[in-house]
């Protein structure tokens, strides 16, 4: 039971950080971007080469730092593939989504988004193999914290929920804190009075596609540590992120955090109840549950 | 020779198959403006209901009733619609993105289920032995294909001429009317919810039927067939062929399936052996491409959707006709 808590707030967190992009760009861009969880698998795989590189060039990077599988490598490989992630998002915005803004409706977006992520991620597998990777090959043992009720954590997964959180609190400082995130949150609000007020659409829309890339590069990275990685994870998480940013509402932040948590617990509680196939189906029944009970999610307005 | 022509009737029967479900997308998507991002869960469900309706009987599992095709064809039909009927009540009122999500989610709910609930589906195995129908009085194989073959087309003909009736009638109008200004046609004192919940359903509907021609065909149905690139397959070949338009949505079905049996033929002949095993990634990739290319490119497909203007009795109406289909469509 109280595994089940601690799995659930741990792939939470995850889902979390992924919802949170994914819901900017479903409310600034106005369209369901089915490629988003294929920028997961860019940023997890980004961090896997600049990692392999950095250890390769300073070993002492490589070192495992205390109790954990992390390394200095690994945490700027992964800051290096935020920033990468963030731009190929920005990249595939103006290869596709951007044409598509200007001449056709938000459906045709949809239905590109799926093309795209068809193309992404059998390309990643294309240059990366179909096998499954992982950032390191130490085999990091489980701590007992209780045995009654038994309770297994890694110290792996403590890592993990402290850097989803940590990024999680800086996006909110930069959100609530900066003009830059006023001049988001203005644009997200109202796009047309936000240019009224001399706030330039087309450089927003820039930065929710790097943060959005950012944080699910970060996600990626998480998840591939607490996983492992492989070319197909983002189809098996692109139905927990819809999931999540339903809950919480479309466009809100705080729901997006909320729902991914409510999203986690779910599908770990579930494993409870029903056979471990049915997993994947979790995420549908809680947005088809949202949908007949409260449409707009938790903190989402009507539209 | 013979095998040339065997592999030809092989190819047209699963793309006349294929063409029926394209023609219930060009219902949903063309003509009324919904998405549906889960093609192969409602094409699967038609498959396996009717082969759970009218196969035999399996030892510890639900089903084998045996009933006669027709009646097992139709039930599979019918469970799709009913499918698409608690999915449409939860989301064809709110914002179109949702439908695409929620239906997106059923077609990976429906393959989580038929892989799991042996019970009913037969599991990872799948249901295979389906006595198919006047199998029993053509004992030459060839001959049964071309007459499967005949059936098949037969059927794809009824759906486009009932289809074609559908869209070009009052009722045609309506849905195009909701897809251009929901706002407008309620207006009017028209109920979009409604009729964009019918035309959901309806094209549902023929999904199953088309899922249940499938799984005829083949005697055996598994969860391998429920894989979601079904889904982005029936797209393309809408999207190629034209959206609105069931012609375009026949011709597309047919060049994207050529596309596909030739791009694998080529890579299964022509690939080094050790990028075999990335035969799948590379068509996958050419299933995505088809998709955005033509969406950036030429957005109407091949043969445009042709705007159906009623036409008055009066000289001043003639020939402005042709001109109209253009405004319209921006």
């Amino acid at each position: 039971m109280i595994q089940a808590l601690f799995d659930g707030v741990l792939v939470g967190s995850i889902l979390s950080l992924g919802a949170i992009g994914l819901t900017l760009v479903m409310h600034i861009l106005r369209f369901a971007n089915f490629s988003h969880a294929e920028l997961l698998s860019v940023g997890a795989y980004c961090a896997l080469t600049f990692d392999a590189a950095l250890s390769g060039i300073a070993p002492v990077l490589a070192e495992l730092i205390g109790p954990f599988s992390m390394s200095a490598a690994l945490a700027l490989a992964t800051l290096a593939a935020a920033v990468v992630t963030g731009l190929t998002a920005v990249l595939i915005d103006r290869l596709v989504f951007r044409r598509l803004r200007d001449t056709a409706g938000p459906l045709t977006m949809v239905f590109a988004s799926f093309g795209v992520a068809l193309i992404m991620r059998n390309l990643i597998a294309l240059v990366f193999g179909l096998q499954t990777e992982r950032f390191t090959d130490a085999i990091s043992f489980a701590t007992m914290i209780s045995s009654d009720p038994l309770l297994l954590i890694k110290p792996d997964q403590v890592g993990i929920l402290v850097i989803a959180l940590a990024a999680m609190g800086a996006l909110h400082l930069v959100l609530t804190r900066t003009t830059l995130g006023f001049a988001l949150r203005a644009v997200a609000e109202n796009p047309t009075l936000a240019q009224v007020n001399g706030i330039a659409l087309p450089s927003m829309i820039r930065l929710t596609w790097i943060i959005g890339g950012g944080l699910a590069a970060v996600a990626g990275v998480l998840y591939g540590i607490d996983n492992q990685l492989s070319p197909v994870m983002g189809r098996d998480l692109v139905l927990s992120l819809f999931a999540a940013a339903i809950v919480g509402g479309l466009g809100s932040v705080t729901g997006a955090m909320l729902g991914g948590f409510i999203v986690g617990l779910a599908s770990s509680f579930a494993i409870l109840l029903l056979p471990a196939g049915y997993k994947p189906a979790i995420p549908f029944l809680v947005i088809l549950a949202t949908l007949y009970v409260r449409p707009n999610g938790l903190f989402g307005e009507a539209r | 020779m013979i095998g040339l022509i065997s592999y030809l009737v092989f190819f047209l029967t699963i793309s006349a198959i294929l063409a029926i479900a394209v023609l219930g997308l060009n219902l949903q998507w063309g003509n009324a403006g919904i998405f549906n991002g889960g093609v192969v869960a409602f094409f699967g469900t038609g498959a396996y209901l009717m082969i759970i309706l009218g196969g035999p009987e399996r030892a510890g599992e639900l089903g084998g009733f045996g009933l006669p095709w027709p009646i097992a064809l139709a039930g599979g039909a019918a469970a799709a619609g009913l499918l698409a009927v608690v999915v449409g009540l939860a989301t064809t009122r709110l914002r179109h993105d949702y439908l695409a999500i929620a239906t997106f989610g059923i077609a990976v709910a429906i393959e989580a289920f038929v892989r799991n609930a042996t019970y009913l589906s037969g599991g990872a195995k799948g249901i295979r032995g389906f006595e198919r129908p006047l199998e029993a009085l053509v004992d030459n194989p060839f001959l049964y294909s071309l007459l499967y073959l005949a059936l098949t087309v037969a059927f794809l003909a009824i759906v486009y001429a009932g289809l074609s009736r559908l869209v070009s009638s009052p009722y045609g109008r309506l849905l195009r009317a909701i897809r251009e200004d929901e706002t407008a046609a309620r207006s009017l004192g028209k109920n979009p919810a409604r009729a964009r919940l019918e035309a959901f359903v309806i094209g549902a509907v023929i999904m199953g039927f088309a899922g249940g021609l499938y799984a005829t065909f083949y005697a055996f149905i598994s969860p391998q067939d429920l894989a979601p690139i079904l889904t982005f397959q029936i797209w393309a070949m809408l999207i190629v062929g034209g959206a609105g338009n069931n012609l375009g949505a026949v011709v597309g079905t047919f060049v994207v399936w050529g596309c596909w049996v030739a791009s694998g033929n080529a890579l299964s002949s022509l690939a080094p052996q050790e990028l075999q095993l990335y035969a799948g990634t590379l068509q996958y990739i050419l299933i995505g491409l088809i998709i955005v290319v033509t969406l950036l490119v030429r957005p109407r497909g091949l043969l445009p959707e042709r705007l159906q203007v009623t036409k008055r009795p009066g000289p001043q109406n003639t020939g402005v006709v042709s001109s109209a289909g253009e405004q319209y469509q921006s």
